[in-house]
């Protein structure tokens, strides 16, 4: 083996051959700020210092303790990098903000008759939209039917939405893990929430269930007046949530628990997913859907809206129901 | 009209509607539907892609009873059929690369869960592949995030929360500013569906209105998704992301969900704003130049870490940056060199996520270089998917890596304005990737030093699902280095019909 160079310690072969071998890592030492600030700044620092009497004390003690030192730099390095970081972001959400308004400024202007958004697009859902979908209210007629393939999207977020929650905040009960154990008996604060609140159950009693008739109301006439399925099934699962609140969860588990919550979904997404699946297969080979429209205005009417509309209801209703369990801890 | 043209419309649904039954499945029968379900929808992409390579012409194919300006639709053509293909086969290897790891991270109850958002991810892809009209690529886009969301944050441990609470910030941010971006196009054209959105940019541009707007839009629009796919300044998200996900996750997150929104990307360029108008109004070259900077920076910044898996994810921003400077290049060529880095990417991330897992097994899970010291010899087949995917990143010969290189390279030439930087930033940074992925390939083959701690005593498992998937992802890798001239030109091809 050929000799090694005295200065071999320190050569730049060494620190490469090391580095290979992973066991250090060059530029790591590159990120202690103690030894990229060189020693003619350190003294300015220093001096700057000395001026600041507050600091001064200070200093001169921990300087003893080089270890102390770095400490110090580093606070002051992220105090200032705050500082410059908000002054920045303020900066640049001001930016953005104007060139954004200065967008609007340059797009037409709302309610003018000659805008491009009032084509031909429009012009067919206003005036088409009854005969060819069979629903009075044009809004859910375009939902449901003209664009329902992105309808079907958005209560596949719901649904999904509401399993991340699920994957977030569900305990497993039954789960051998200590940690999950004690973790479900310090989240169980349903000890904490007043029982049998008098006021609340006798409003509740009368509330609730006008509001689930409303929700239905709105649900089942989706197609004929203002509403649908997901404002509708937003009615439905606050009436569900106040009963809960009132009445406490031993009542209402004998309605609605997890396996409820599971069916239903699963029904309602099916059944959507069957029947849109259906109306898109027929409508792209150009064959008849054989779906009646029935007159419009009557309840049975509009071909699969109103089933449709149930469908989102339920889903609706039951995702803020489990949202609002879960977020409660203790599961539903 | 041919029984073919239904299948991307049954890709779609069926990935969707395994997602929905997998919610009262357990996660056996779960994992089982999921496989099967990604199988078939690969089938049938396959299908839709040999119907457009026969007829060689793209078609829309309506969602309902409504044409084209007010129904939905979804359009195939050669590019998309490829690419959902080659989504497919992906999605497939990383779940039965993962199976063992997803198993073990997600709690048993759970599992159904994991299925679920692996069921719907694919969905959306395919939605944000075949799509022709924006509205559903946006409500899709949020489908993916919140899949996304919860791919990680199922492994409830370690850094796993916070980085899914990063994920979802920067990816709503994305996502609302692709938001504003359709609202103001809306605004401007009337159209939500791509092609007569197009018609309308043209006139607009022809007649010179609504120029602020415009700009405003390819610039909301490119950040938006360029933030989603993890470009260079917007790359926050990434390690703590990739590094601390399950396997599965990670393959998942880095090879494709990145890849389907530069993917969706492309097709509005394409298929609405004009790219032409891309070039004209320079916002080429601003993605142009985030693209090489994120190629030198990522390097930079994956050099840093000795945690490997933060080491490859940081090279992912790298590789994120090279598909943005193809974009930016403006020229078609670049395009394509772009796409096919996609493809390269995502087989060769997805390969060393997948394989880096069997040298952790065998190194007491643990993840920095010195502990990962000779693992290469203590699990082999890991150790020689590693080393194929470094090389195929450093671009070797034969490797997809070398490939995509070589067409950046020659894409260059084609644009004078940009060839020199071009060349010298894909010198510099395919020596940097070599720099620290041969370092790892070096330290997978060295011998233990008698100071190192010692390995924890391990069963080694004997899981074939690991070493199929990494068997096959060595075999896609090499069929796009070795047989890559069919897929340039399907991309070409697919491109060409995109116009």
């Amino acid at each position: 083996m050929s000799r090694r160079k005295d200065n071999y310690e320190t050569s730049r072969w060494l620190k490469f051959k090391t580095w290979v071998d992973g066991e250090t890592d060059p530029l790591s030492s590159g990120m202690d700020p103690t030894e990229v600030i060189p020693e003619s700044r350190m003294r300015e620092r220093r001096k700057d210092l000395a001026r600041r009497k507050a600091y001064d004390e200070e200093l001169t003690r921990i300087a003893a303790h080089h270890e102390g030192k770095t400490e110090i730099m580093k606070a002051r390095g992220i105090r200032y990098f705050q500082k410059f970081y908000k002054v920045m972001s303020v900066i640049l959400c001001l930016g953005i903000i104007l060139v954004l308004l200065w967008t609007v400024s340059a797009l037409p202007v709302t309610g003018n008759a000659g805008n491009p958004a009032n084509n031909e697009v429009a012009a067919r859902y206003i005036e088409k939209g009854l005969q060819e979908t069979g629903a009075v209210n044009i809004v859910t007629g375009m939902i449901l039917d003209y664009r329902a393939f992105d309808t079907f999207g958005e209560s596949c977020v719901l649904f999904i939405a509401s399993c991340c929650v699920l994957v977030l905040l569900r305990l497993d009960a039954d789960s051998k893990n200590e940690s999950i154990k004690k973790m479900i008996a310090e989240s169980d604060d349903r000890h904490f929430e007043p029982k049998d609140d008098i006021i609340l159950q006798k409003c509740a009693c009368v509330l609730v269930p006008v509001i689930m008739i409303f929700g239905i109301y709105i649900v089942l006439n989706g197609h004929l007046s203002p509403g649908g399925g997901f404002s509708g099934g937003a009615v439905l699962g606050s009436g569900l949530i106040l009963y809960l609140t009132a009445y406490g969860y031993r009542k209402m588990s004998r309605l609605f628990t997890e396996k409820v919550y599971r069916r239903t979904t699963l029904c309602a997404l099916t059944f959507y997913c069957l029947a849109k699946s259906y109306s898109f297969f027929t409508g792209a080979n150009h064959l008849e859907s054989g779906i009646p429209l029935g007159t419009p205005g009557a309840i049975l009417s509009s071909g699969l809206i109103l089933p449709l509309n149930i469908c989102v209801g339920l889903v609706v209703a039951c995702t803020m129901y489990v949202f609002y369990t879960l977020f409660r801890k203790g599961g539903m | 009209m041919s029984f073919v043209q239904n299948f991307p419309f049954f890709s779609i649904i069926i990935a969707m509607f395994s997602g929905i039954v997998s919610s009262v499945l357990d996660g056996k029968k779960a994992r089982n539907l999921s496989l099967v379900m990604i199988a078939v929808t690969t089938a049938l992409s396959a299908g839709t892609l040999a119907f457009c390579l026969g007829t060689g012409e793209s078609y829309t194919f309506m969602m309902g009873h409504f044409p084209a300006p007010w129904g939905n639709e979804i359009r195939a053509g050669v590019l998309e059929g490829v690419t959902a293909v080659f989504f497919g086969v992906i999605m497939f290897l990383a779940v039965i690369g993962g199976l063992e790891h997803t198993a073990e991270d997600v709690e048993e109850k759970k599992l159904n869960l994991f299925y679920i958002m692996i069921d719907l991810m694919l969905s959306s892809l395919l939605a944000l592949v075949y799509t022709n009209d924006l509205f559903t690529a946006y409500v899709f886009v949020e489908i993916n995030t919140i899949a996304g969301c919860g791919l990680i944050m199922i492994r409830q441990k370690g850094r796993s929360m916070s980085a899914a609470i990063r994920y979802m910030i920067m990816s709503q941010l994305g996502s609302g500013l692709f938001l504003i971006g359709l609202s103001i196009l809306y605004d401007v054209t009337g159209h939500l569906l791509m092609s007569p959105a197009k018609e309308s940019v043209e006139m607009l541009v022809a007649e010179g209105s609504y120029r602020l707007p415009l700009l405003v839009i390819m610039a909301v629009i490119g950040v938006g998704l360029a933030i989603k796919s993890g470009l260079y300044p917007f790359h926050y998200w990434i390690p703590d992301t990739y590094g601390y996900a399950t396997p599965t996750a990670s393959a998942v997150l880095s090879g494709l969900v990145s890849k389907g929104y530069i993917f969706l990307l492309i097709k509005i360029f394409y298929r609405v704003l004009g790219y032409e108008n891309l070039v004209s109004s320079q916002m080429a070259n601003v993605l142009y130049v985030f693209g090489i900077v994120g190629m030198v920076m990522g390097s930079l910044h994956a050099i840093h870490e000795t945690d490997t898996r933060r080491m490859t994810a940081y090279s992912s921003v790298a590789q994120i940056g090279y598909i943005y400077m193809g974009i930016g290049l403006g020229t078609s060529y670049g395009m394509v060199a772009a796409v096919f880095h996609i493809f390269t990417h995502s087989a060769t991330k997805a390969l060393l996520f997948i394989s880096a897992v069997g040298l952790y097994e065998v190194s007491g899970d643990k993840k920095d270089y010195v502990s990962l010291r000779g693992a290469g010899y203590r699990n082999p087949l890991a150790g020689i998917g590693f080393t194929v995917g470094s090389l195929s990143m450093v671009g070797f010969p034969m490797l997809s890596g070398f490939i995509s290189k070589l067409l950046f390279a020659t894409s260059a030439l084609e644009s004078p304005h940009k060839m020199l930087p071009t060349l010298i930033v894909l010198a510099v940074s395919t020596t940097l990737n070599a720099v620290y992925f041969l370092r790892l390939v070096i330290t997978l083959y060295s011998r233990r030093r008698p100071e190192d701690a010692p390995i924890p005593e391990t069963v080694p498992r004997k899981s074939w699902h690991l070493r199929l998937a990494i068997l096959c992802f060595i075999g896609v890798n090499l069929v796009l280095g070795l047989a890559s001239q069919p897929i340039v030109q399907a991309i070409t091809d697919g491109l060409a019909m995109f116009g």
